[in-house]
């Protein structure tokens, strides 16, 4: 429960900070339209030469683009700003201030900044999925609704403790900057279904670097395409994948010597 | 009857001696730039694996639709789009450059005011540094290729001809990009939002470039456009010359082309770089 105190407090502070540069706002409106547009642009391209890719349609693959990128603006907002800071911390040395405070030191650098303005980004996902589900068929049920909103917090979960790993090799490897590109570039797969990839693609972005499990499932589920199992499935794996994090975070802390801030 | 030194212009001697110092700089700053990347090894394949991610997907979506349609779309077969989409990843390597987002970092945090106290034009720095940094890359980049050729098997035959002209032909973008991209970041010297304009920029290369998908996938008038664009000269034409069956005529006009947009954006970047001096103020350094 502290935690959870800690982390809305942390929040509120965030907030209030990044309200002050309010132009950003329409800086990241622009910046969502031409992702958006370019995302629009490669579904037109790829529909212009067949009428399915693997068994979905230009509809489906349009929910599956606004989930991609829907995720992408909570992870921008959420959960990339807090490990550039960490990666930042441990090159600098300033990671002491963090963990010299009294509370839970995982915690702490998971709420420490957030980047208010890119959740337009989730806007835009949400509004290409909307369309989407307009022009599928079928319409969407309750139960498809809450299921989707519970793997998309699934989702959360996996990219976090993904991101969470990566970030704490910092303290062996110290540079890692261009680790951000290397999740960009792999968060992309989840534009298109897992299944267009060859099995050793798939098992990688599906256990490796969960963007198979964090994105495909939520687009599975309000498209009713989802099987329980693999919500099960997932459930358990980001159990799992959660202890892992911690215990990984931990044993990096004990390796942690401080380069003197 | 032997010339003596002290009868040659002394103009001519000067101008051998500054053009001998300028390959010496380049070679020396290349060095360096070896020598130092060498160190970062593992978070230069962070970013180089990141890269690769983005042909691998439309490797595998358009090698999908090929299976999905008797074995290719419009005309070109999985082998060849393996052969693109890997060709890309050196050609992608070969244009990165000390680009806009560099550019903003070096205006922003005051970089530049000590840059602009060195002798030389700044533009040789960054060209140097990064041409040095090219060989380091080549050279992590080599296993990579080997294994995606190996998992995509790419259907490619290149003539001797076509792999001399590739080898001008990646320089030629390289230098493109550079200046253009030293264009864009340049509008940071009037505005702190430059990554707006820069996002513009980097969407219609992504397009018109034959970054996303070879251009003959593109409607007709999509081709059209981007011949009379810089943008394809860094990426669709480097990757064709290997890939594509041009004739020798459209190989040399092609470099004629890229040296050509070389001139106009050494002009731009000339032009940009004298307006936008006479209105920096240095933010610390």
């Amino acid at each position: 429960m502290n935690a959870l105190r800690v982390g809305l407090l942390y929040f509120k502070v965030g907030v209030l900070n990044e309200l002050q540069y309010r132009v950003n706002f329409f800086l990241q409106l622009f910046q969502s339209l031409i992702q958006a547009g370019t995302g629009l642009i490669m579904l037109a391209l790829v529909y212009s030469h067949t009428a399915e890719l693997n068994g979905w349609t230009e509809p489906e693959l349009l929910c599956l683009l606004g989930v991609q990128i829907l995720l992408g603006g909570l992870i921008h907002t959420f959960i990339q700003p807090n490990m550039e800071k960490l990666m930042q911390d441990v090159q600098q040395g300033t990671l002491d201030y963090a963990l010299t405070k009294p509370a839970d030191s995982q915690v702490l650098v998971s709420v420490r900044q957030f980047r208010i303005w890119q959740s337009v980004e989730v806007l835009t996902g949400l509004t290409l999925l909307i369309v989407g589900l307009t022009r599928i068929e079928n319409s969407v049920g309750v139960v498809d609704a809450l299921t989707f909103a519970f793997a998309l917090g699934i989702g959360i979960v996996l990219v976090y403790c993904f991101w969470l790993i990566v970030t704490t090799s910092a303290f062996w490897i110290v540079r890692m900057e261009n680790v951000l590109e290397l999740f960009e570039g792999i968060y992309q797969t989840g534009r298109w279904p897992i299944g267009v990839y060859p099995t050793w693609l798939r098992f990688s972005v599906t256990f490796l670097i969960p963007v198979g499990f964090a994105v495909t499932v939520p687009a599975q589920a309000i498209t009713s395409r989802l099987h329980w199992g693999t919500l099960v499935v997932s459930v358990v794996f980001a159990v799992a994948l959660f202890g892992l994090t911690r215990w990984f975070w931990r044993f990096g802390l004990r390796h942690y010597s401080g380069a003197s801030a | 009857m032997s010339v003596d030194a002290a009868e040659l212009p002394v103009a001519q001697l000067r101008e051998e001696g500054r053009w001998r110092s300028l390959l010496d700089f380049y070679l020396t700053t290349m060095r360096t730039a070896v020598a130092e990347q060498l160190q970062y090894r593992v978070t230069n394949y962070f970013y180089m694996l990141g890269m690769i991610a983005e042909p691998v997907i439309q490797l595998v979506v358009w090698t999908t639709i090929a299976d999905q349609h008797g074995g290719s779309v419009n005309g070109i077969t999985a082998g060849e789009f393996a052969a693109y989409y890997i060709v890309w990843t050196l050609v992608r390597n070969m244009n990165i450059v000390f680009g806009a987002p560099f550019w903003e970092w070096r205006i922003r945090e005051g970089q530049l005011s000590g840059q602009l106290l060195r002798p030389m034009h700044i533009l040789h720095y960054d060209l140097a540094y990064f041409a040095g940094w090219k060989f380091v890359v080549i050279g992590l980049w080599v296993p990579i290729a080997i294994g995606l050729s190996l998992v995509f098997k790419p259907d490619l035959h290149p003539t001797p001809l076509e792999i001399v002209v590739f080898v001008f032909a990646i320089w030629g973008a390289y230098l493109i990009r550079s200046m253009f991209q030293g264009v864009i970041g340049m509008l940071n010297f009037w505005t702190t939002r430059g990554a707006a304009v820069f996002d513009l920029y980097m969407a219609t290369e992504l397009l018109l470039s034959g970054r996303l998908v070879p251009l003959q996938l593109m409607p007709g008038w999509v081709q059209t456009l981007a011949n009379f664009l810089p943008f394809k000269w860094t990426f669709g034409f480097p990757i064709e010359v290997l890939v594509g069956h041009m004739s020798p005529a459209s190989l040399m006009l092609g470099l004629g082309v890229q040296v050509l947009w070389i001139g106009i954006g050494y002009v731009l970047f000339k032009f940009a770089w004298t307006a936008a001096i006479k209105r920096f103020s240095a933010v610390g350094g």
